[in-house]
């Protein structure tokens, strides 16, 4: 049974600076069970992609300790690197070879030779839709076929471990459709465990098993989507207020609300007030009345069963959209090198 | 170690197809060798009746010269491409790949000797076509282009080593277009020692791409003077070592960086 498997991703206490003083990782913890997809979720600069660094050995920790298919990423870089395959945000397939010479030249790197390593690349062009553009430069490549291209070289050597770092970043709506349903093709091959990292909060809702809220350095929660969605209670309210309230208001709100029954988790922020209700559409007239007596004006209410934004709203304690707003700036840098 | 060569071939393969695949941009790099050869070449004609030149024809004494220089302003722009490589994923690809950490780096090595030696070949040819004579044969044109393989290991490493330190394209672009000038005029590229200024020809002394002209001039003449071309070949042999060494270095420490 896979409970009484190794984990395939082990990490422990990872911890990462980059000079400058920037923590990419601060006491990063991630177990990730064999023939599982487990997603890493979080706003730029959160420390996916450093801990996918660490996990794929070309980055070192400064303290902590992961293991890859059973191998320690330290200590046998060459072994966990024979065992995993990783599609990273930039692959960078050769533009100038074809799509075949690509995924010939990995399969080499990994020692494939001969007929096997032909049989194997034409399957891979097979399944990704790639057998025509194969003969072609793959400067000449959509967008979408790059990345299948990027997810076929990683997958040239049959790793146990597959990691997709934003697999969907940039990809138009049509191709990001695609590549979900390509992740839900791999997800069912037998022993193939998938770690992939996203900011889309639905690409994790509807491919991962288990997920990982990451948010500076960390993991601030873990468990599958229906769980972590069910710990919030009943719907989610929000309203939408004319003018962001200052500090003074705030308690104010707080004060005004938390009377009323059948509300839980009052939030206030900046110009967003949201609410937890145990049913969203007969709590928000009282919400609206309370919230007219204490003379805010409303633009306008929503309400929502839990979404994982919600769920990231109430670990992070902030909204996923201003975490995102927020790496623009220096954080992004917190991610290093490209 | 078998894999490591194996390795290292693949990585040259896959380089070699920038310049296979892409005629154009080989012939583009041909155009300023023959600017210089048969244009600069043919307006200073005469000034080989100064003296001190040791050839015949201007064209006789030019050929060393832009081979050295073609070698030199071709390699220097190695950085550009492992810097690309970098940005684009590439080099991080291969490194989760278990490719021998040597092959990566002797890729860009051989791929850069082959194609010097290749495009130092062909400016001998032309130069041959356009009446240069060599009095000192196969041999002394073997002597010529290994040494301007050797030139551009020293500058294509060093290249490297600055596109993996700094990683940005301005560094580059500032660095080479800063020495590419003073490198060639302080060298014996267009005019004979013995006419050049003195401050200039000794300046010229601890300048490598004079080095690899005056051996392969030398090498290629009537007479070789075999303890000039040995010296100066050694001499870039011993930087073409420690450039390899340093751009290994600055290897290791865009590992440690990413």
């Amino acid at each position: 049974m896979s409970s009484t498997r190794a984990p395939a991703v082990e990490a422990r206490q990872l911890i990462k600076t980059y000079p400058g003083d920037v923590t990419a990782l601060n006491g990063m913890d991630v177990t990730v069970e064999p023939g599982t997809v487990f997603g890493l979720l979080g706003p730029n600069g959160a420390g996916k992609s450093t801990t996918v660094k660490i996990l794929t050995t070309l980055a070192r920790p400064d303290s902590g300790t992961a293991a890859v298919a059973g191998h320690d990423v330290l200590r046998h870089p060459d072994r966990v690197r024979r065992a995993i395959g990783v599609v990273a945000q930039g692959s960078g397939a050769d533009p100038v070879a074809t799509g075949r010479e690509n995924l010939r030249l990995q399969g080499r790197l990994y020692g494939l030779t001969g007929a096997a390593l032909d049989l194997r690349v034409d399957e891979l062009l097979d399944r990704f839709g790639l057998a025509d553009a194969g003969r072609r430069p793959v400067k000449g490549y959509s967008g979408g076929m790059r990345r299948r291209l990027d997810v076929a070289l990683g997958l040239v050597h049959r790793p146990e471990v597959l990691f997709l770092d934003e697999p969907t970043t940039g990809l138009d709506p049509e191709a990001r459709t695609a590549m979900w349903d390509e992740i839900d093709r791999l997800a069912g091959e037998e022993g193939l465990t998938i770690l992939l990292t996203t900011h889309y909060l639905d690409e994790a809702d509807r491919l991962a098993e288990r997920v990982a809220i990451v948010d500076r350095g960390r993991v601030v929660v873990e468990g599958t989507p229906d769980a972590l969605k069910g710990e919030l209670r009943g719907d989610a309210v929000h309203v939408e207020l004319r003018e962001a309230v200052g500090e003074g208001g705030r308690t104010l709100l707080d004060g005004a609300l938390s009377g009323l029954p059948g509300l839980h988790e009052v939030l206030v922020d900046g110009r967003r007030v949201s609410v937890r209700a145990d049913d969203g559409a007969a709590a928000v007239p009282a919400l609206l009345a309370a919230l007219e007596r204490a003379g805010v004006k409303v633009a306008a209410a929503t309400v929502a069963r839990p979404s994982l934004d919600d769920v990231y709203l109430r670990y992070a304690g902030r909204r996923y959209s201003e975490a995102e707003a927020q790496s623009d700036g220096g954080l992004v840098l917190a991610g290093g090198a490209r | 170690m078998s894999t490591a060569v194996t390795q290292t071939w693949y990585m040259t393969q896959r380089q070699l197809m920038v310049f296979t695949r892409q005629p154009a941009y080989a012939i583009i790099t041909l155009i300023q060798p023959v600017i210089w050869l048969f244009l600069f070449g043919g307006l200073f004609k005469k000034v080989v009746e100064l003296g001190g030149f040791g050839t015949t024809t201007y064209l006789t004494y030019l050929v060393p010269g832009v081979v050295a220089m073609s070698a030199l302003s071709s390699n220097m722009w190695a950085g550009m491409g492992t810097l690309e490589e970098i940005q684009r994923g590439t080099l991080n690809r291969f490194l989760t790949t278990p490719v021998s950490r040597a092959a990566l780096m002797n890729g860009n090595v051989v791929n850069n000797g082959l194609v010097t030696a290749f495009q130092s070949a062909v400016i001998v040819l032309l130069g041959l076509a356009g009446g240069a004579d060599y009095p000192g044969g196969v041999g002394g044109v073997a002597i010529l282009v290994l040494a301007s393989v050797l030139l551009g290991t020293i500058f294509g490493a060093l290249s490297n080593a600055l596109g993996m330190l700094v990683r940005e394209r301005e560094s580059i672009i500032g660095i080479n277009t800063f020495l590419l000038l003073p490198l060639t005029f302080l060298s014996s590229a267009f005019m004979a020692p013995s006419q050049m200024p003195s401050w200039m020809r000794h300046v010229a002394d601890f300048n490598p791409l004079n080095w690899a002209m005056v051996a392969g001039r030398s090498a290629l003449s009537e007479h070789p003077d075999w303890n000039a071309v040995l010296g100066r070949g050694g001499a870039l042999l011993v930087l073409a070592v420690a450039a390899v060494w340093l751009s290994i270095r600055a290897f290791r420490s865009y590992q440690r960086s990413v």
